[in-house]
């Protein structure tokens, strides 16, 4: 009955209509009299056309755009959390904040876990043009970060790879240049923040402006490694007090 | 010559403003205590009238003003933007010093009733006690009972910004006299109980005439214009006339259509999108069957309407058109139907649809830009959603598939053009 349901033209409402839509509920509804129009799927990726349009069906982004980052392979955690963030308007984007506003958790882990489990190949995007040396500063933060001015190594809470660390800490390779160095602008502008203590605006407040293009630029112009999942759980022990991985102190 | 136009409506607001305070020159009167208060506090800590109270708050959607964004509910700590200035939305926990702590009943009847605060001032209307003063007597009782119920939450008030001469609280005198009417519902006895019971609801508790009303250039409805449709002020969108009979915004919905809306945030009809889906999440589909029939029956009495005049033939409305039909073949047809019949229970009809050929096209552009889910309620807690196409269509091609929708199959609506399409793009979403 699945196969009549989907393929014939239903132009009238039989009774074989009928039991399919009464014995079939997950079967892919159509409009009654509309044989030309393809039915529409009973899927989570037909449900969140909103997300996929921009980061694509798979997550994988727009890489040419700058924006709209790729969403795949992302910790779960992690995805769960911005789109809570964005409701709360911790996080500020209108167009995000309008379109997740009203969805409750269940859906978010949901929608969450959807694209944490996509792979799709990393695409590279352009690069603006930098220098040797900033690209050298910028990987000297990302390993070794700055002591001096209390800033840790990139390294240190995403993983030695770069990739994320499970459940909450994201990848930092194969985004794109413009993308890192807004998101950076936007921690130290407080139009990004998450929950208490807010680690990475700490860490954002010490990094200057050429210390931002630095980091955005090694970062988008890294090497991905062969293997680009996120690290396993309590593989790092992050040197600051961090809200989103369940620290309640004082970030620093 | 434009500011002729102004210079009389100006001259006139002035005459008012004079006149109000000359007329109803100060009185205040002072809070009542609540150990001064008829209520006796045992009665307020009633589980059966704290619950009736939780159901009533609910039906005014109280929590979708006086909740900041990820902040605690009924705690305020927002503003509301008003085209006169930003309104602050007070906290109405019981916390003694931000909240209603040290609120009698009998200071929360007069802010309901009578919209004055509890030093006898007088409220903006921003809180629509134009609408809440028909609430009655038990009903405000119970409500009260459930705000003091909750755990009081510190939160105070933001600072009113409001531009002169709205920021002179007396002012509101004017206002008052022009559009306030105060007093209860009075029930009509030629009606069945059912009809009154939704007139009560609708025009009272749920407050709809709010939105879906025009309001003039002071910022009110005029007493004779009820539930017509009206522009948002800042928010932007366009509330629909709701009369379900010949030419209103509701023509050939069904009394289950608007239940089904209502309860679960889509019917056969349409879907509520903007600020109602944030009213359908938040307040009405909470509201009991019984009620909803009755909200039901009762908008069902509203009058027909007067046909709009038809819309003359744009000299480029057939290039548009065109244009459009080949935008919605390749991103809109897929999902709302080449027909604009729509997938049942899945996504909307356009054909028919008032929210697409409503008076001013802001709904339809703003669907187009801002794309979104349909209401989570109950009944649908995993909604289908459509993209946001602000990012992939120009102003040139938004115009034109909206106008296209809105004179497509049976529609008759007016173009849009793509410097309005620019604007919305730029409008905020709140």
């Amino acid at each position: 009955m699945t196969t009549n349901a989907r393929t014939c033209p239903v132009r009238s409402f039989s009774v074989a209509t009928l039991l399919a839509i009464v014995l079939l509920p997950g079967a892919p509804a159509r409009a009654a009299d509309t044989g030309d129009t393809p039915p529409i799927p009973d899927t989570l990726q037909q449900r969140i056309a909103a997300c996929t349009s921009c980061h694509g069906v798979h997550g994988e982004g727009r890489p040419g755009s700058g924006y709209f980052p790729r969403l795949a392979g992302k910790p779960a955690g992690y995805l769960a959390r911005q789109l809570q963030d964005f409701q709360n308007g911790l996080r500020k984007y209108a167009p995000m904040e309008y379109t997740v506003r009203q969805l409750p958790p269940a859906y978010m882990r949901e929608i969450a876990e959807y694209f944490a489990v996509q792979q799709v190949p990393y695409a590279r995007s352009p690069l603006p043009p930098v220098s040797a040396a900033t690209l050298a500063r910028g990987e000297e933060l990302i390993a070794k970060g700055d002591p001096a001015r209390k800033i840790p190594a990139c390294s240190s809470c995403h993983g030695s790879q770069l990739t994320g660390v499970e459940p909450s800490t994201p990848g930092l390779v194969g985004l794109p240049y413009d993308y890192i160095s807004a998101q950076l602008g936007s921690w130290r502008t407080h139009t990004r923040a998450t929950v208490a203590p807010d680690c990475m605006a700490e860490v954002a407040s010490r990094l200057g402006e050429s210390d931002i293009t630095a980091v955005a630029a090694a970062l988008a112009s890294r090497e991905l490694p062969a293997d680009t999942h996120a690290q396993p759980a309590g593989s790092v022990t992050p040197p600051l007090s961090c809200g989103v991985l369940g620290a309640t102190g004082d970030p620093s | 010559m434009k500011w002729l136009r102004w210079l009389v409506p100006s001259v006139a607001l002035l005459v008012v403003l004079a006149l109000g305070w000359v007329l109803f020159g100060g009185s205040r009167s002072r809070p009542t205590p609540p150990v001064a208060s008829k209520v006796v506090a045992a009665t307020l800590r009633d589980p059966a009238l704290i619950a009736k109270g939780e159901y009533l708050a609910a039906v005014g959607d109280c929590a979708g003003c006086h909740t900041e964004q990820g902040g605690a509910r009924y705690a305020g700590g927002r503003a509301l933007a008003t085209p006169f200035g930003n309104i602050p939305v007070p906290n109405i926990t019981p916390d003694r010093v931000t909240g209603l702590g040290d609120w009698s009943f009998e200071d929360f009847w007069q802010a309901l009733h009578s919209g004055k605060g509890r030093h006898g001032e007088l409220l903006y209307p921003a809180f629509s006690y134009t609408s809440y003063t028909k609430v009655n007597h038990d009903d405000a009782l119970a409500i009260f009972a459930y705000l003091q119920s909750l755990a009081p939450v510190h939160q105070p008030a933001v600072a009113p910004a409001l531009a002169f001469p709205y920021s002179v609280r007396n002012s509101l005198k004017a206002w008052r006299a022009l559009y306030f009417r105060e007093g209860e519902f009075k029930p009509d006895p030629a009606q069945s109980a059912e009809w009154n019971r939704g007139a009560y609801l609708v025009q009272g508790l749920g407050h709809c005439n709010e939105c879906h009303a025009a309001r003039d250039m002071l910022g009110g409805t005029p007493q004779d214009v009820h539930l017509t449709g009206g522009q948002i002020p800042m928010q932007n969108w366009y509330a629909p006339d709701l009369s379900a009979r010949k030419n209103g915004g509701l023509e050939g919905w069904s009394a289950q259509d608007i239940v089904d809306l209502l309860k679960t945030g889509q019917s056969a009809k349409g879907v509520a999108f903007g600020p109602m889906a944030a009213v359908v999440s938040g307040s009405t589909q909470h509201i009991s069957d019984t009620d909803l029939r009755a909200i039901a029956s009762y908008l069902q009495s509203l009058p027909p309407r007067a046909p709009m005049a038809e819309p003359g033939t744009p000299f480029d409305a057939r290039t548009l058109s065109t244009q459009g039909e080949k935008v919605y073949a390749k991103h809109c047809a897929d999902c709302h139907g080449k027909r604009g019949e729509g997938v049942a229970g899945v996504y909307p009809p356009l054909d028919g649809n008032s929210s697409v050929t409503e008076p001013t096209g802001i709904n339809a552009t703003r669907m187009v830009l801002l794309g979104g889910f349909a209401p989570v309620t109950a009944a649908n807690q995993r909604p289908y959603s459509m993209p946001p196409f602000a990012q992939q269509l120009s102003d040139g091609e938004v115009a034109a598939v909206v106008t296209y929708i809105r004179r497509a199959w049976s529609n008759k609506a007016l173009i849009v053009r793509a410097e309005a399409v620019s604007d919305y793009r730029h409008t905020p979403v709140d």
